[in-house]
């Protein structure tokens, strides 16, 4: 009989410890940020999709040796590249990201021997088609030269 | 001449309890949304109108301009009639309730009888949105809501006869008039018998339970069952049964306070109006949101255990002793 | 009497909590037969999920095998890299150096946390209180900024390196995993006020879902499954591996063999892995993260090779079989969930269907994993 008192007030002294505790978090100020009013500042370490690096003269540093397209895991990669009359190494003439198959996992950055390729901080992607994820990383880094 | 401006009256009040429904759903719709971001440290609705107020009338003009979607197998009648049984329920109950000291439509001596009668046939359309649904999840929410809507209707009617022993009169009118000061309030266990405070609190379990509220809400477990007796129903079917619960919550606590907290009485006794109503019953809602967003659902057996091994003999203890106190007192 | 009642299977009915359902935590079949409430009999199908990783594996060199391991089970997928890195180094006889490992075992506990707390945070919204998840996310927010601040991701990891990790971490890591242990250690008490002792919850919890020892070794169960039942065997602490012998840690173990033993098991696990994580930053030492002479196309020796690892839900192992050439040869994972699952459908039986669904979330599944 007094084990049915005490199961109801060990039960109710539980239920009203856990009123307590939601009760002192509703008036405690939120803890979310309110996107898109606010933003979030990207780490730098954060894995966006790949950029070419662009130095102080603006030329990237690709040397088309294809390591990247060899590594990368889901084929996202294609480059075109020739030597330019007079030229003694390789330009890149055309670099294409295929954004829909990648898992962002950091081979093709890490295997550049040139260091070539970084991370982007682009988190705020959206489109309407699949073409508008298939990026030129050429035209994306001349655009970012000027 | 003098029956056809009452009936008029009855009517003028009934479309205004419909309005009223309405309005206090979407009311509602937006505290319920508030209270649960608050309690989970994020803000609720906040886009739609400041502080998102126009939140719950987007969300209405959604669900009416929905395409209504019969199954093809589901009962015709009474795949239909159970979102409106519902809301007839909910609305009919308004006929009795006191908002003021003269604002009431018809000022039935045995009030109280009539809301709990009607109230009753709420189980009865979760049974026939159920069985009309022709979804298997459906039924078994349906079977669960049944057993769990008659178990816990016994303590509350016990607990109301105990009310009534108190108040004299099965008037709300009279049981408000009787309690003008705060200190008159029936909670308080000097107004008639010493178990009163237990009286209350068995009673606001039961409304919550009877109103399929969480932690008690098995008929609509969503993580079991999808979404229980409503699985099938979209648009306007599943807007009349969320108009309908929140119309049911908010007769529960109105209730209460008319019962135990005084109505439309002024705590200190000036001002009396319906705006003392409409403070403590939705002070008593926002309770039962809280209480929803803090536990987790009871089992079926959980849930029965609580009824008959523990409400039910508190409530038949209250009813001897408040016999007793006020023979001897 | 009606000639349709006399027939047996007019009892039951079959309920098929489908691949869609909210409880079963990604694309999971349950065929369940009911009678009335109570289950008869439940069978899990799977299978809507299998993205052949394996397969993958023989087709892709071992380096570029490394971001499928992060997809497998995507809550804890740093321990699962750590299995696949710590196979192929066995075979390709690489030495790690001392700060990648102590690092290796850090991040990895800070990864066990926070799959804990997810599981936490869906059980009990599988149970109905919807509040516990969004705390649990407030927490887990702490972990997955410090993780992305150095390897980059949030879920699914690709840290871990042939010969020590991708990078070293950065001057915020070991400022800000101190202050999250300790953030931790005081929220604990607070989730088992709310959550542990409510009446309501042990009510669901206790005495539901009856798993004994000899059901777990008829089926390969482990990990916090296992400990729940009264099996004390975690890798980390039976087969060592990496610099774990170094720590100092209990393993909690509850002989009830319910649902509720299994939860305190994996509530436990967080506070056992805190303690982890601050002895790690206590002894972290100095040095390189990567080793000194890894070759950039590895070839192992021919061979069959396993390494195993105690992941958050279990014994997780990889078998190499290696052909000398840079792709494996086959490719074995083997998934904790896949026999923690295959439980299910002894367990299930004569409960009723909200009792089967908490015996469920109890099990901690990640769907993907056990389809692989």
């Amino acid at each position: 009989m007094s084990g049915y008192f005490k199961e109801l007030y060990d039960g109710g002294k539980s239920l009203v410890v856990g009123l307590g505790i939601t009760f002192k978090y509703m008036i405690q100020p939120v803890v979310t940020l309110q996107y898109p009013h606010q933003t979030v500042a990207m780490p730098p370490r954060f894995r966006g999709h790949i950029d070419l690096v662009v130095d102080e003269e603006g030329n990237n540093k690709c040397i088309v040796c294809g390591m990247c397209q060899r590594n990368c895991p889901s084929n996202c990669i294609s480059l075109t590249g020739e030597k330019p009359e007079g030229g003694k190494k390789k330009e890149l003439t055309g670099y294409r990201l295929d954004f829909t198959t990648c898992s962002l996992c950091g081979i093709c950055v890490e295997s550049c021997p040139t260091d070539a390729l970084l991370f982007s901080k682009a988190y705020n992607l959206a489109g309407y088609s699949k073409e508008e994820f298939i990026f030129d990383l050429l035209k994306r880094s001349k655009e970012r030269q000027k | 001449m003098s029956p056809l401006p009452e009936i008029v009256r009855v009517l003028a009040f009934v479309l205004g309890a419909m309005a009223f429904v309405g309005l206090n759903a979407a009311f509602l719709v937006w505290l319920e949304r508030k209270v649960a971001g608050h309690i989970q440290r994020r803000i609720g609705p906040k886009e739609a109108g400041p502080f998102g107020v126009l939140q719950s009338f987007a969300d209405g003009i959604k669900l009416m301009v929905k395409q209504l979607v019969v199954p093809a197998k589901a009962d015709p009648l009474l795949y239909r009639l159970a979102p409106a049984l519902t809301m007839i329920t909910a609305i009919m109950v308004f006929v009795v309730i006191p908002f003021g000291p003269s604002i009431v439509a018809v000022d039935l001596n045995i009030g109280l009888l009539l809301i709990f009668a009607i109230a009753s046939i709420n189980v009865l359309a979760l049974l026939i949105g159920g069985w009309g649904s022709n979804n298997k999840y459906s039924v078994i929410s349906a079977t669960r809501a049944v057993s769990q809507n008659v178990a816990y209707e016994v303590p509350m009617l016990i607990t109301v006869v105990t009310m009534v022993m108190i108040a004299g009169s099965m008037n709300l009118n009279t049981i408000v008039g009787n309690q003008g000061t705060i200190l008159q309030w029936y909670i308080f266990p000097w107004n008639g018998s010493i178990l009163l405070p237990v009286a209350f609190l068995i009673f606001f379990i039961c409304a919550m339970a009877e109103t399929n509220r969480a932690p008690f809400d098995l008929g609509e477990a969503e993580s079991e069952l999808v979404a229980g007796f409503h699985t099938e129903y979209g648009g306007m079917g599943f807007g009349l049964f969320f108009l309908g619960e929140y119309g049911h919550v908010f007769v529960g606590c109105a209730l209460a306070s008319i019962l135990f907290l005084g109505g439309w009485q002024c705590p200190l006794g000036w001002l009396p109006g319906p705006h003392w109503l409409l403070l403590k019953t939705y002070l008593l809602v926002f309770v039962v949101m809280w209480i929803r967003w803090t536990y987790p659902r009871t089992t079926i057996y959980g849930l029965l255990n609580l009824s008959w091994k523990v409400l039910v003999p508190f409530s038949l203890a209250v009813l001897l002793v408040t016999a007793a106190m006020l023979k001897v007192f | 009497m009606n000639p349709l009642a006399a027939d047996p299977a007019y009892e039951t009915f079959v309920l098929n909590m489908g691949p869609q359902h909210p409880a079963t935590h990604g694309a999971l079949r349950i065929k369940l037969l009911l009678d009335g409430e109570y289950i008869v009999e439940a069978e899990p199908v799977l299978g809507y999920i299998h993205r052949m990783h394996e397969k993958m594996g023989e087709n892709r060199t071992y380096l570029q095998f490394m971001p499928n391991t992060g997809r497998l089970d995507y809550l804890a997928a740093l321990s699962y890299n750590h299995g696949y890195v710590g196979a192929v180094e066995r075979a390709a006889g690489i030495a790690v150096p001392e700060r990648a490992e102590y690092l290796r075992v850090i991040t990895v506990e800070l990864n066990r946390v926070s799959s804990h707390l997810l599981w936490l945070g869906a059980f009990v919204l599988d149970l109905g209180g919807f509040t516990p998840l969004l705390y649990v996310m407030d927490d887990r927010e702490q972990i997955l900024d410090l993780l992305e601040r150095v390897t980059g991701s949030r879920l699914t990891y690709c840290y871990f390196r042939f010969g020590g990790l991708y990078n070293d971490v950065d001057e915020q890591f070991v400022p800000g995993a101190r202050a999250f242990v300790k953030r931790m250690r005081d929220k604990l008490p607070m989730y088992h006020n709310l959550i542990t002792k409510n009446v309501i919850l042990r009510q669901r919890l206790e005495g539901v879902g009856y798993i004994t020892a000899e059901m777990c070794r008829k089926y390969g169960a482990n990990g916090p499954v296992a400990r729940g039942s009264g099996i004390a065997y975690d890798i980390r602490k039976h087969e060592p591996y990496s610099v774990y012998p170094e720590f100092n840690f209990d393993i909690p173990v509850y002989d009830q063999g319910d649902s509720m033993a299994r939860y305190m098991v994996r509530m436990d696990e967080i506070e056992q892995s805190l303690r982890i994580i601050e002895q790690g930053l206590d002894k972290l030492p100095d040095g390189p993260v990567m080793a000194e002479k890894v070759p950039k196309i590895i070839k192992p020796p021919k061979g069959d090779y396993f390494y195993a690892v105690e992941a958050a839900r279990g014994f997780f192992g990889v078998r190499l079989v290696s052909d000398g050439t840079n792709t494996p040869y086959r490719l074995k994972l083997r998934s904790p969930c896949f026999s923690n699952v295959s439980l299910f459908g002894e367990a299930a039986r004569g409960l009723l269907l909200a009792d089967a669904v908490a015996l469920f979330g109890s099990l901690d599944l990640v769907i993907p994993d056990i389809d692989r």
